[in-house]
């Protein structure tokens, strides 16, 4: 008989790794998201109950689909009011009874010989079902991690930082649209803007679990790593596109400095002053591997420019090493391709660290917008305080103090604020 | 499925006057698109509305006489100002079918519908 553990972890990387494509898959099949992702939560519950007695199956995955859909057919047949996607169903149900044994290891491998590609671009559309732009954000983050990620929703709740009820209602909305409004499984023509859609999703979510914040809950959920996994998933389904990779590359740069990002008691240290010994080079290698194959293309966005200014940072041995004037061209580039204030406040950072605090303050003089954003305010102080103006600089650290919600960076810019005022 | 697609635009908007070549031009962009939707089986209904000047809203409420006012339900910075009801496979055609209403600036909602009494 296998250990909890054993049958916690099987379990843990199926719904992960696997439920995701079962249930792109049963979906197409149903035409049914709702029923799709029922029966797929049912069989998760049904693994965790039998499972310890019976015994891991040889093949999760085929055992997963092999049980959701017949938990799938199942609820069909009760539901009378259903008869029409019954009918739509039909060779579904003829061919459920063959195989309706809770262990059948060909079940998916099965369905993917008959299938050929089909398994893939079920799992696409699923991910660009999840993240269409007639929901919200809030509605395509929660979405995308719940069904294509396989994640519960109290891991979500937990992950986000967000009320579990408030969590599950937003997805119970999301379905109902998608359901109501005729919103498609399909692969749509305009591919490369919905594309975007799902790196922004993804790069939300990464950032999300990036964020420092203190972690009082019970379930750690790692978005980071979860990112991480959508993205990878992501660039395989699409053959590398080079702003999929772009992303993949940026977020693995960020990942390899997590661990030195802040000190013990969770207050932040600045990039320059990060232990760089500890930064993660297995990781490193593998993202510039990542982002090499994007570039090679020649086809630059955005994410591959971030995660060029990225690399900048993690191939610098010490921080004086850091080739700012290389960040400053790419910023430029990055700006003229978004004209977003974020990024032209990022650019004036780098043109500080390039031609000193007089050229970065006019730099940011360019930046609009952004008023009551806390790190436009915690820029202008450190840079006041560079140009030898404490004074205002001390100024600059308040409104940016003023507008933080976030205590450990509440905690540095307080720190900075008082080592700012002249003795 | 059938989808509203609500017309909003500002209605103090100038259309271009009669016997100018540009009405011919703004016409002939309306009939082409009518057309597009009649063509692709796309055709429901559709209507353009008299501007909110005209506009008189009846409100209800338990226990009181209905009351009358003059004027839209809403004053918004864009106005309603007419509508296409059309049928189309799903969101992403009835979303790509909105996008090409020949209104340059002006904002469509786009709504399914939950029941049509007269539908065939």
């Amino acid at each position: 008989m296998p250990t909890t553990s054993d049958v916690e972890a099987a379990l843990t990387r199926l719904a992960r790794e696997e439920s995701g494509r079962v249930l792109a898959l049963l979906a197409r099949r149903f035409r049914d998201l709702d029923l799709a992702d029922e029966a797929v939560q049912d069989a998760l519950t049904t693994a965790a109950r039998t499972w310890p007695v019976d015994g891991i199956p040889t093949n999760p995955p085929a055992w997963l689909f092999t049980v959701a859909r017949n938990r799938a057919i199942d609820r069909l047949r009760r539901d009378a009011s259903a008869r029409r996607r019954t009918l739509a169903a039909a060779p579904d149900l003829i061919n459920a009874d063959e195989s309706t044994t809770s262990d059948s290891s060909g079940g998916l491998d099965m369905i993917d010989e008959r299938d050929g590609q089909t398994i893939a671009e079920d799992q696409l559309r699923l991910m660009l079902l999840c993240c269409h732009p007639a929901l919200d954000r809030d509605a395509q983050v929660a979405l995308t991690l719940r069904l294509v990620g396989g994640l519960t929703t109290t891991e979500i709740a937990a992950g986000l930082l967000v009320q579990e009820p408030t969590l599950a209602q937003r997805i119970v909305r999301a379905k109902r649209k998608i359901r109501d409004a005729g919103i498609p499984l399909t692969i749509p023509v305009d591919l490369a803007e919905r594309v975007d859609v799902v790196l922004g999703v993804l790069y939300l979510i990464f950032n999300e679990g990036y964020l420092p914040r203190s972690t009082d809950t019970v379930v750690r959920i790692d978005l980071v790593d979860e990112a991480i996994r959508l993205t990878q998933a992501l660039a395989d389904l699409l053959d590398d596109e080079p702003e999929v990779l772009g992303l993949l590359a940026l977020e693995h740069f960020h990942r390899a400095r997590s661990g030195t990002r802040t000190d013990h008691a969770g207050d932040l240290i600045l990039l320059e002053d990060q232990d760089r010994t500890r930064w993660d080079g297995p990781e490193i290698d593998e993202a510039n591997g990542v982002l090499l194959r994007a570039i090679r293309q020649m086809r630059p966005g955005p994410y591959q420019l971030q995660a060029v200014i990225a690399r900048h940072h993690a191939i610098a041995r010490t921080a004086a090493d850091t080739d700012w004037p290389a960040i400053v061209a790419a910023y430029g580039q990055l700006s003229a391709m978004t004209d977003s204030p974020v990024v032209r406040l990022n650019h004036a950072v780098a043109i500080a660290m390039a031609d000193g605090p007089h050229a970065g303050l006019a730099a940011l003089e360019l930046v609009d917008g952004l008023e009551n954003y806390h790190l436009v305010h915690a820029v202008r102080g450190e840079l006041l305080a560079r140009a030898g103006r404490p004074d205002d600089a001390t100024e600059a650290f308040t409104a940016a103090i003023a507008r933080t919600t976030n205590e450990a960076e509440r905690r540095h810019l307080t720190r900075r604020r008082a080592a700012t005022r002249p003795a | 499925m059938e989808y509203m697609i609500l017309l909003y635009s500002d209605e103090s908007f100038e259309m271009p006057a009669p016997d100018t070549a540009e009405f011919g031009e703004f016409m002939g962009e309306w009939m082409a698109y009518n057309q597009k939707l009649i063509d692709g089986g796309h055709w429901v209904a559709g209507a353009s509305l008299q501007p909110t000047a005209t506009a008189t809203t009846v409100t209800k409420a338990f226990g009181a006489v209905p009351s009358i006012t003059d004027g839209p339900y809403v004053e918004t910075k864009e106005q309603l100002g007419g509508y296409y009801l059309i049928s189309a496979e799903d969101l992403d055609e009835a979303i790509a079918l909105a996008k090409e209403v020949p209104i340059p600036v002006g904002s469509f909602e786009v709504r399914p519908i939950a029941f049509r009494p007269d539908a065939a």
